[in-house]
């Protein structure tokens, strides 16, 4: 696509990143088929391309966004279904976070809406805030329907009924390996995961400990970011990558470290993006490193092969592919391969590469759009007849668990409990769970 | 920027613009109408970017009735209308003018009826193609024409261009499947043509709306006609050391009595730029065909067994056949990928022109020859079988004066395309790209009896203005409309 940039617009280096997106965009439409966002409302402005040309609009002419292109950028899920689409390999999500910042720091949204995005950056990304607030919203929660701001109510329902206590798992230490070491990793603990969900990090230490890895948790490490970022709020999103690329690096130069594991696929797309995200920072070249060391759990199980699995039910299992795995991170049969080669029966839903409206903070701040994604995202689940859903991201876990009654794991939970590991909890509790006559898979 | 003029906007609707809008939104549900200058822009253009202008207002209607009474509106006050479908358009058949409304269909997304005994399918026809053929799956069965876009493409836009695809030449173009019709006319009366039953009598009007490109209506609801997915099919993939041969093979297999399901040509320039991109372990060589074929396995091996022998008179470079679901794939890889792949090299004029099949291998050197002359880099890319060419122009829309180059020697190439028994378009339709050179392939006469016709649906010419008839040619029934009451 033809674009108009002038030579001092150039000159800055993230609106000639912009240009080069843009310039390798020809406008097919082909984004727009796979889009969450236009599926739900029709309009090419909810599509890749529709923002696409409105993000081009306001760079090339420098312009204070107006409250409606705002609307139509903010309602994006940064899902990123579109770039597995885009035949012409438009990186949109460099393009999206460019306009994300740009419009954090041009445009002057309402009151309410700053001093909710305020309040969701100051507490998402720090697992003591979060754990507080948790609690508080959980006491609130019957008071619910009393809040005007349909936000707020988003919010409080979110509030899972068990919120775990701090796991000391998640403090800075190293877990040998069981039997001869194969690898030495480090393990990113994550922010809002280590709040909601602590089994998901034992489970990833038990499992990882268990095919041979000593696993490290870093001093100093902490939220990747993403949250932030995805706000448009590059300044504290630059400072936690900085912080995390420190901490990796310490033990990398120091006893050595094959690989970055994570386990909350949403972090994974943006540790994995460390070296453009801070490719004007000081520690450039390290962001760099850490980058290519940056696994998902599943990419490591898969390289290290699962042991001979003796121990779970073999369950029917539907696995859903976060966003974040299957487009941010094109890892789609890694995880469906471990899970049948531990012995689960592995379906998949319909329109599998559709999000399910989590996307991080999005739940909560579009909660009209994100619910909508939920209910179609629990039709296709549930019409596989599942007596338990699979993913790999704590974000999509919370939304479609705080629909159904089936159990919902993370992945590794499935992996852990099928080679020696305790039987998940979610799996445990459920009274739905029975070994019984499935009837025919509809899809 | 450009060499396709449009016509100047109409002063009086530009001037009404406030009364339209409130019209609109008066008469429509909310969120149905877009009109603020920053949100229309996204509707300036198509696929065919090049040819660029925000309309007036955009609506987006949910229902067939809505369709109906946005099209009253802009009757009553005489309003240009664009009809669009997803935008996918490579010929600008979607570009508004400042002075239109445009209305999409892509809100009108119901699958509303699924008959396999009686072998239809009826959607609203802001279904995508694709979600045509995804709804017959699980019943064995499909929908036959597949453009290229078809992931994203919808069937209002392939029943106006009358897209084709790479399975045409077996199971043909959009107007071989498309039985029945409901319209939304210029009035914003709603009108049924035909149905799900075969050979109705009378006029065949749902054959004269299919390829109409909307000038003569919109379409919200179609009844097409489904197949059931054949047992098998597997392609082979032949190298030739010149574009000529190839060109020749595809004469010789269609000649020899065989009728593949596709035969799909990718020349040097695209086989480059797919390897660099996808690595499909294709041949090095001047041009690549991939043949495919369908039936029992028996019947699979037969056919590929007749196309070896045929293949061989000409020497090939290489010849491939797949055995397996996986060498299919791969086989189909590269060509899957190719205007990905192209869209990397650059800047791209995606052409659509149909020749005879024996006149291939002239028209393969002729292009050729214009792409040395012209000094821009082409690329062939198509569906051989039954003659519909893509050459892609390549140029750098950020270099002055590339485009208006590019578009020279595009000229050129469908002026050869009608030279040598051709036509214009094969599936893209004609929209503004190449609405000039429709006096080459049309007589006055010929193109006087299309407007005639025009007239009779659109007596106003208030649908999709500017396309289709060259504007000096169309001039006197624009004027004329212009002052009937």
């Amino acid at each position: 696509m033809q674009t108009n940039f002038t030579d001092t617009q150039l000159a800055d280096p993230a609106t000639r990143r912009s240009n080069e997106i843009l310039r390798s965009c020809v406008h097919c439409g082909f984004c727009t088929a796979t889009c969450p966002t236009y599926k739900v409302l029709g309009d090419e402005l909810d599509s890749p391309r529709g923002r696409i040309y409105l993000i081009k609009d306001m760079l090339e002419n420098n312009k204070v966004p107006d409250e409606r292109t705002v609307t139509h950028i903010d309602r994006c899920l940064s899902c990123l279904s579109c770039m597995t689409t885009c035949p012409s390999g438009v990186h949109y999500m460099h393009l999206i976070d460019h306009a994300r910042e740009y419009i954090e720091k041009t445009y002057k949204r309402r009151w309410d809406e700053r001093a909710l995005r305020w309040l969701l950056a100051k507490i998402l990304p720090y697992p003591g805030r979060f754990r507080l607030a948790l609690i508080g919203a959980r006491l609130a929660r019957p008071f619910r329907k009393l809040l005007p701001d349909a936000r707020l109510r988003a919010m409080l329902e979110m509030a899972p009924d068990f919120i775990p206590p701090a796991s000391e798992n998640d403090r800075p230490q190293s877990f040998s390996a069981i039997g001869a070491r194969r690898k030495r990793v480090a393990l990113l603990i994550g922010c809002a995961q280590r709040a909601l969900n602590t089994d998901i990090n034992d489970a990833t230490i038990r499992l990882l400990r268990r095919h041979g890895c000593e696993v490290v948790i870093p001093k100093g490490i902490g939220c990747c970011g993403a949250l932030t970022h995805h706000m448009g709020k590059v300044e504290e999103s630059h400072a936690m990558a900085a912080a995390n690329v420190r901490a990796i690096v310490h033990e990398l130069d120091g006893e050595g470290l094959d690989a970055v594991v994570i386990n909350t696929s949403g972090c994974g797309t943006t540790v994995k993006d460390y070296a453009h995200l801070l490719r004007d920072h000081p520690i450039a070249d390290d962001a760099a490193r850490v980058a290519a060391l940056a696994k998902d759990v599943t990419e490591i199980m898969a390289d290290l092969g699962l042991n001979d699995p003796f121990h779970a039910e073999p369950l029917r299992v539907a696995y859903h592919a976060a966003c974040s795995l299957q487009h941010g991170q094109q890892i789609r049969s890694a995880p469906k391969d471990l899970l049948r080669a531990a012995g689960f029966e592995v379906v998949e839903p319909r329109d599998s590469h559709i999000c399910c409206g989590s996307a991080g903070t999005y739940n909560l701040m579009q909660p009209a759009i994100s619910s909508e994604l939920k209910d179609r995202k629990l039709a296709t689940i549930e019409a596989t007849r599942p007596q338990v859903i699979s993913a790999g991201n704590i974000g999509c876990m919370m939304q479609i668990s705080s629909a159904t009654e089936i159990p919902l794991v993370h992945t590794v939970e499935l992996l852990d409990w099928a080679t020696g590991g305790p039987k998940p909890r979610s799996i445990a509790n459920a009274v739905t769970v029975k070994m019984r006559e499935l009837p025919a898979c509809r899809c | 920027m450009s060499t396709i003029a449009m016509p100047e906007p109409d002063a009086g609707v530009l001037a009404r613009a406030p009364q339209i809008i409130a019209a609109l939104e008066a008469a429509l549900p909310a969120g149905t109408v877009i009109s603020s200058p920053e949100e229309t822009r996204a509707y300036e253009c198509d696929a065919l970017t090049a040819y660029r202008c925000p309309p007036l207002a955009v609506v987006l209607p949910r229902t067939t009735e809505e369709v109906a009474t946005a099209m009253r509106v802009c009757h009553e006050l005489r309003v240009p209308v664009v009809p669009r479908g997803a935008g996918t358009s490579l010929a600008g058949g979607a570009l508004p003018t400042a002075d239109s409304v445009v209305i999409g269909t892509m809100r009108l997304r119901e699958i509303l009826e699924v008959d396999t005994a009686n072998r239809f399918i009826r959607v609203q026809t802001g279904v995508t193609n694709l979600a045509v053929s995804a709804e017959l799956e699980v019943q064995g069965f499909f929908y036959a024409p597949d453009p290229s876009s078809q992931l994203a493409c919808t069937i209002a836009g392939n029943i106006a261009m009358n897209s084709g695809g790479a399975h045409c030449l077996k199971y043909g173009v959009t107007t071989n499947n498309l039985m029945g019709v409901r319209i939304v006319m210029a009035t914003g009366d709603i009108v049924e043509l035909g149905g799900p039953l075969p050979g109705v009598s009378g006029l065949d009007l749902v054959g004269l709306i299919c390829g109409s490109e909307g000038q003569l209506a919109i379409v919200t609801e179609a009844t097409l006609r489904i197949v059931p997915k054949p047992e098998g099919a597997r392609p082979v993939l032949i190298g030739f050391d010149s574009a000529e041969t190839a060109g020749e093979c595809v004469g010789r297999i269609i000649r020899s009595g065989l009728l593949p399901v596709a035969i799909e040509y990718m020349d040097d320039v695209c086989l480059r730029a797919v390897e660099a991109f996808v690595k499909a372990g294709y041949p090095n060589c001047a041009a690549v065909l991939i043949v495919e074929v369908e039936g029992s396995e028996a019947e699979i091996d037969h056919q590929i067994e007749r196309i070896r022998l045929i293949a061989e008179e000409l020497n090939p470079v290489e010849f491939r056949a797949s055995r397996t679901a996986e060498e299919s794939l791969a086989i189909w890889k590269g060509r899957k990928s190719a205007f990905g792949a192209m869209g990397r090299l650059g800047d791209y004029l995606c052409l659509d022109g149909t020749v005879p099949v024996s006149k291939l291998p002239h028209t393969l050197k002729r292009i050729g020859e214009l792409s040395k002359a012209y000094g821009l880099e082409v690329a062939n890319v198509f569906h051989a079988g039954d003659g519909n060419m893509h050459p892609l122009i390549l140029f750098d829309a950020n270099a002055p004066g590339e485009l208006e180059r590019a578009e020279e020697f595009g000229a050129d190439i469908l002026r050869l395309c009608v030279d040598v028994g051709g036509c214009l378009t094969g599936e893209h339709g004609v929209g503004i790209e190449k609405r000039d050179l429709m006096t080459k392939q049309y007589t006055a006469d010929d193109l006087a009896i299309q407007m005639e016709i025009k007239s009779v649906f659109d007596p106003a010419w208030l649908l999709n203005p500017a396309k289709v008839f060259p504007l000096e040619v169309s001039q006197p029934h624009r004027h004329a409309a212009a002052r009937c009451p």
